[in-house]
């Protein structure tokens, strides 16, 4: 039975052929799927290594990134209090710079996702876009902590920006601790609906999308936004987001 | 109106029935959130002893959410039955709860709750619910009977019926595959095999939509498969061609929820209308699958009610209940933990809602199944889903959701396994939708029992289900 699933296990991540004892689970699949729930549990709380990204977002040539917090002061209140991770601390004093595109790099619910993946897949938009002589203008990078998908448009309204990207982390599943999600939102402005977004999740390599699968999908977007002057259900390249994943 | 009600020497004042039902609901943090939430218990029980004055007629007269601003109101008014009202219109929301225990320990009680069902609003339904303790939440939905049917039948008494969810995050062909074999082989699947697309690209929805028909009508399954997307996609899919079963759409309890999710009524009726005629049904043609949640609402920011008052997120599910109903569905499941900690706290939240959820949409005439899950960052594990579970199976629960060992890798939350779902069927004497159980009986997998028997899957007629995938996948680009 054990070969039998060995060669289907590489097609999925999912807890397949897990055996049976009885009707129940194997006692190594309960403790196992136990220590994924601990681990996951522990990376939603784990606080985001803000310095450790700076020097790498500034390589990326876009201008001296910007650090915001949002008005959740800590991790419980963000937890229960989504309103306040969804608004700046405080009033943003970013330059209005009316760029065509701003990058906002949140925690979301997983700290190790934007550590791992935000900076990557940023550098691979911008590569995409290029590849594609796009031309846009992108404001400097701006880090935002406690921070959930809809801060984003706070810090596009700031900048006057026609569209706003958020690389932000998903909260955690218990196979996929550090899964990051891409928000695209044309005319950001507090008050935006879900449906006015569009969302390209689970990047996470090797098991989920690559840097550069996503960054071509993230591309598809931000072109077809343009095009259509909006994004949301009409867009439809990527996914619309599900409401409240972060 | 104004309500008050006295306890402890102390009287406490309601404004309206919003600020009421709101203060009347057991503690959860989505109302706490919304500001709605009561300030103490004795202002709760205070709550719920107005609340258990109030005549079920008033529900017809004061709403809760104003008819001029929602069209979902509007719905629930338009259809409302008068006729089937009668027997309860001259009760009150206390003396409803006495007569739902009555009418559940008496023979003869699915009749008479399915019959009642068009006389009930969601406000009333809701309202009831709040008074009653979780015994009483699951002996009327066990006394309720909603059944439904396209290629299996679906809420039949004695039944517990599952979605099998093979989400992959990349939407891999041979992924889902592999995840619709592990469940096929553990008896999963009956509901629906619906798979949530990572992508809403309606060349990958049609991709996954051909690899599910080609599994189906290889194996002869006699289930329906589902690609749960946007409806306006599958709409355009159903133009287009594709082998589509099942229409579905996430649903909330108000107009702005439902703009939210990007969702008009008549979108619904238009692709009802699309997926009927494509008669793909045998034995029912009920084609539309909804779900919904507690803080769908409040998510979107599209929850205040009259008077500019947040309404509370469990009367509000209700009304999406209200929705579903009026577009004559096979399925309806809560996903009653998905949302978050900021609605639903911890185990004993979810637990709540979960059964309030289930009892509410039956009542309304709904075939209602749960979601049994939790997220990373609430504050339950599955030994809280584990409770839930045989509490549904106790109450009736039409189905659950399952995916391979509890853990969605797609969506990053956790639901049943397979496993859970024999768990479920052996200790409660409960067994597979019929048309199912024939088919396990016919692929060597029912044992004497009528459960599920442990095989190697190298031997089943199923084992080269995997390889449907490279041959399903590879050429459906090319289709018209």
């Amino acid at each position: 039975m054990s070969d039998f699933w060995e060669r289907l296990r590489a097609t999925t991540p999912s807890r397949v052929g897990l055996g049976r004892a009885g009707t129940a689970l194997p006692t190594r699949a309960v403790l196992e799927a136990g220590t994924a729930h601990a681990l996951a549990r522990d990376a939603v709380h784990e606080p985001l290594d803000v310095d450790a990204l700076l020097g790498p977002l500034r390589d990326l040539g876009l201008g001296d990134p910007v650090v915001v917090a949002s008005a959740a002061p800590d991790r419980t209140t963000y937890l229960t209090r989504p309103d306040l991770g969804r608004r700046p601390a405080a009033p943003l004093l970013l330059e209005r710079t009316r760029p065509d595109l701003a990058v906002v790099l949140a925690d979301g619910l997983s700290a190790r996702a934007v550590a791992a993946h935000g900076v990557p897949v940023l550098a691979a938009v911008l590569t995409e876009l290029a590849a594609h002589e796009v031309a846009l203008s992108v404001a400097p990078p701006v880090v935002a902590t406690q921070s959930r998908v809809a801060l984003g448009d706070h810090v596009g309204a700031a900048l006057g920006a026609r569209m706003v990207l958020v690389l932000v982390g998903e909260r955690p599943g218990l196979s996929a601790h550090d899964s990051l999600g891409a928000y695209l939102t044309w005319e950001p402005r507090p008050g935006v609906a879900d449906s006015a977004r569009n969302c390209v999740s689970n990047i996470r390599p090797p098991h989920g999308l690559d840097h550069v699968t996503a960054a071509r999908t993230i591309g598809s977007l931000v072109a077809g936004a343009r095009r259509l002057g909006a994004t949301g259900v009409r867009l439809k390249a990527g996914t619309t987001s599900p409401p409240e994943v972060v | 109106m104004r309500y008050q009600h006295t306890v402890g020497g102390r009287t406490y004042a309601f404004d309206g029935l919003v600020d009421l039902m709101a203060r009347a609901t057991p503690l959860r943090s989505g109302d706490v959130l919304a500001g709605c939430a009561a300030s103490s218990d004795a202002e709760r029980a205070a709550a719920r002893w107005a609340l258990a004055d109030v005549p079920l007629s008033t529900f017809l007269s004061e709403h809760v959410v104003p008819p001029e601003d929602d069209d979902v109101t509007r719905l629930v008014l338009d259809t409302h039955d008068a006729a089937a009202f009668a027997p309860v219109a001259h009760l009150t929301v206390g003396g409803f709860r006495d007569w739902l225990l009555e009418t559940a320990a008496a023979p003869g009680s699915a009749a008479v709750l399915t019959s009642l069902a068009p006389g009930l609003t969601p406000e009333m339904v809701a309202a009831v619910s709040k008074i009653m303790r979780n015994a009483d939440l699951v002996q009327v939905a066990a006394a309720t009977s909603v059944v439904t049917a396209f290629r299996s039948t679906i809420g039949l008494p004695g039944r517990l019926a599952t979605r099998l969810q093979p989400n992959h995050p990349t939407d891999d062909p041979a992924g889902v595959a592999t995840a619709v074999l592990d469940g096929l082989l553990l008896g999963c699947g009956d509901a629906v095999v619906g798979v949530n697309p990572a992508s809403d690209d309606p060349a990958t929805v049609r991709r996954l939509l051909h690899l599910l028909d080609d599994v189906r009508e290889r194996y002869d399954v006699p289930t329906q498969t589902c690609v749960l997307t946007h409806v306006t996609t599958t709409t355009d899919l159903i133009a287009a061609g594709a082998p589509v079963d099942l229409v579905f759409q996430s649903i909330a309890g108000t107009q702005g929820a439902n703009a939210g999710f990007g969702v008009e009524l008549p979108m619904l009726a238009e692709a009802r209308e699309a997926a009927l005629a494509l008669g793909r049904g045998t034995v029912g043609e009920q084609v539309m699958y909804f779900e919904t949640g507690q803080g769908a609402v409040l998510s979107a920011d599209a929850h205040l009610g009259t008077g500019g008052r947040p309404v509370d997120q469990q009367t509000l599910e209700a009304r999406a209940y209200g929705v579903a109903r009026a577009f004559d569905p096979l399925l309806v499941n809560t996903v009653v933990g998905f949302i978050g900690p900021e609605y639903l706290h911890d185990g004993k939240q979810i637990v709540r809602a979960g059964l309030e959820d289930h009892l509410c949409g039956k009542l309304l005439g709904v075939p209602m199944g749960v979601d049994v899950c939790y997220t990373n960052h609430a504050e339950a594990d599955q030994d809280d889903m584990d409770t839930l579970l045989t509490l549904l199976g106790v109450a009736g629960c039409a189905f659950v959701i399952t995916v391979p060992g509890a853990d969605d890798v797609m969506l990053g939350y956790q639901s049943l396994s397979f496993h859970d779902a024999l768990y479920a069927r052996q200790v409660l004497g409960l067994r597979a939708a019929p048309e199912m159980e024939a088919w396990l009986d016919r692929v060597g997998l029912l044992d004497e029992r009528g459960g599920v028997r442990a095989v190697d899957p190298a031997t089943t007629p199923l084992a080269a289900l995997p390889g449907t995938a490279s041959g399903a996948a590879d050429t459906r680009d090319e289709r018209p």
